[in-house]
């Protein structure tokens, strides 16, 4: 941190010399200083009881009642623990998809279907999930989705998708990997088209089986990616992908108990209970912990391969 | 030898095949939705009513567009709320964060890691929705304006990232050249730079007016008055809802036994990403190079 030695005189002088450049950089400073540090000291919302007319410092001071309550109703495990897991399944058979997508699209030679499959499967990356939520209705709702319409075609009974909390971890976690996997993909295969020609060209020439060329060579090499791409993910484990489950679940209580993460929860203590502290002490411990983990998961890539720590 | 090379032909050509039957698979599972989508909202109401959403429907019926487009106030104010919030807020964050990366480029901008910290910081450490949202109603006022839908996300910390590193393949020479010639830091940023760095600033421009354009969530948490709902928000409320009469036209009489109930959603859904599937072919290497690059490192 001793690089950024700001004693007074010397950027008074700074700035005097660079004007322009300052001035030309403070609207992206302003942004930054208004709608990311001035929220900060607001976190302390989470050790209030808060009064919407007292305002956050005005409120009384109740230290970590919040988080008591919420480690004693049992909330702040379940949600932990949706938003863990659910993370965890994208992070890891997301990204093992992805590879074995990237390495199959590698492997062919069709240049026409290389290219129309390629933009197919990054077309779902594009869309908002509001889309995916009119998908999911689309395909789920009882009277009319079309599951429902194939179930009552085959003389089956139509199942209620929306009172069945089972369900939906399949579906949150296909949706997931349906409009996730082109652009991992796409990083792989980059990775993948930027080894050497030449390497391949040899273990051709030495007799290597295409398998044998994708065990031994393709996946070696993009175990470091792979390894990186994990590590960082980590790093953003307890957050919550919001619009994904708040498109497919919305208000819809029943599905709560095996799909409410940290961030559904932080909403709706916004907007259904306007219990702002509650909100704000499980929105505070997201927080941390998620700097904490970054700090961690970070340590360890620059221990195991500095080139590519963040910081 | 001989042995080994059948054995090297079929392995690979399982290989293959196997490859082209997954990614041709998976392809069509990406688009099924959205063929889905499209069919159910040319779809007879009365066999939705009857059967349900299908693929391929018995009858087409174009009664849920000619009725959007016939009772189409509110959707056009969602279109016309998008566009705006979606030129505004490309055109002003292309500009800051151009800028910003300029600067941050400059060799002889002294602190200039200081200020790059102090934006990457933001990745890491944010306040939370709730003090967001307390600051942007009780302090910034910005319930109920349409800049509420601007201003959170008119520029990122990964877009300022990459614009620096776009700035870095630009030939310092040319800036000493421009300075030996008298040209100010402003001038050497709008008349050099920004023609050079077109393409970059077409492919975040391209990610950022994406942004705005699937915009639903602060639109959602600060919008009150129905006329000020983005495309996706008035959407979302349109496939939540069951009484569609209201949102569609609050004037007019419409006999709700004849609204077009389920294909009406479908046909709204399709208008609001109609111009994303429409562009796409043409604007998808953008966002390629953008992926590609900034996967490399921020």
């Amino acid at each position: 941190m001793a690089r950024f030695k700001l004693t007074g005189g010397n950027i008074v002088r700074e700035v005097m010399k660079n004007k322009i450049l300052f001035l030309m950089l403070l609207p992206v400073l302003l942004y930054f200083l208004i709608f990311h540090y001035a929220v900060m000291p607001g976190a302390y919302v989470a050790f209030v009881d808060y009064n919407l007319n007292q305002g956050i410092f005005g409120s009384d001071f109740i230290g970590l009642k919040n988080f008591e309550f919420l480690i004693q109703n049992g909330d702040l495990w379940n949600i932990t623990k949706n938003t863990l897991l659910y993370n965890l399944v994208f992070l890891v058979l997301g990204n093992i998809i992805q590879i074995v997508f990237a390495i199959m699209l590698s492997e062919i030679s069709g240049k026409w279907f290389k290219k129309v499959s390629q933009s197919v499967i990054l077309l779902p990356n594009f869309i908002s999930m509001v889309i995916v939520g009119v998908f999911a209705y689309n395909m789920f709702n009882f009277n009319s989705g079309f599951i429902n319409t194939l179930f009552a075609g085959a003389g089956l009974e139509r199942y209620e998708f929306y009172s069945d909390p089972g369900i939906w971890k399949y579906i949150i976690v296909a949706f997931k990997i349906w409009a996730g996997t082109g652009y991992g993909m796409i990083i792989y295969l980059a990775t993948i088209t930027g080894i050497n020609h030449d390497l391949y060209e040899a273990a051709y020439m030495d007799g290597a089986t295409t398998w044998q060329r994708i065990r031994y060579m393709t996946l070696p090499i993009l175990k470091p990616t792979f390894i990186l791409l994990l590590l960082f993910g980590m790093g953003g484990i307890l957050k919550g992908s919001f619009d994904l489950f708040y498109n497919l679940i919305g208000t819809n209580s029943v599905l709560y108990p095996q799909t409410d993460i940290i961030d559904t929860y932080v909403f709706r203590s916004l907007v259904g209970q306007f219990n702002f502290s509650m909100g704000a002490a499980v929105g505070f411990y997201q927080s941390l912990f998620g700097l904490i983990l970054v700090l961690v998961v970070n340590f360890i890539v620059r221990k195991v391969e500095p080139d590519s720590a963040l910081f | 030898m001989e042995k080994t090379t059948i054995n090297q032909d079929s392995g690979s050509i399982l290989i293959k095949g196997v490859s082209y039957v997954s990614i041709a698979i998976f392809a069509l599972i990406c688009l099924f939705p959205f063929a889905l989508m499209i069919s159910s909202s040319f779809m007879n109401e009365q066999e939705i009513v009857r059967e349900g959403y299908k693929l391929l429907p018995a009858e087409f019926s174009f009664k849920a567009y000619e009725m959007l487009l016939s009772n189409s106030t509110k959707l056009v104010n969602a279109y016309q709320v998008t566009i705006f919030i979606t030129v505004v807020g490309t055109v002003l964050g292309l500009f800051m964060m151009s800028m910003a990366g300029f600067v941050l480029n400059r060799k002889d901008f002294k602190y200039r890691n200081f200020f790059s910290f102090l934006i990457y910081f933001t990745t890491l450490f944010s306040g939370g929705l709730i003090p967001t949202y307390i600051l942007m109603v009780k302090h910034l006022h910005l319930k109920d304006s349409l800049f509420a839908m601007i201003l959170p996300g008119v520029v990122g910390a990964w877009s300022i990232f990459l614009m620096r590193n776009f700035m870095k393949a630009i030939p310092d020479s040319l800036y000493e050249s421009a300075t030996i010639d008298g040209a100010g830091d402003f001038r050497i940023y709008w008349r050099i730079f920004i023609p050079l760095a077109v393409p970059s600033l077409a492919t975040i421009g391209l990610f950022s007016a994406l942004g705005f354009w699937n915009e639903w969530y602060n639109g959602m948490l600060y919008m009150d008055t129905p006329d000020k709902f983005p495309l996706q928000y008035f959407l979302q409320r349109m496939v939540n809802q069951t009484n569609l009469q209201a949102l569609i036209n609050s004037g007019a009489v419409i006999n709700t036994a004849d609204l077009p109930t389920q294909s009406i959603k479908m046909a709204t859904a399709v208008l609001a990403t109609g111009p994303i599937i429409l562009l796409y072919p043409f604007v998808q290497r953008y966002f390629v190079t953008g992926l590609t690059i900034g996967a490399v490192k921020g």
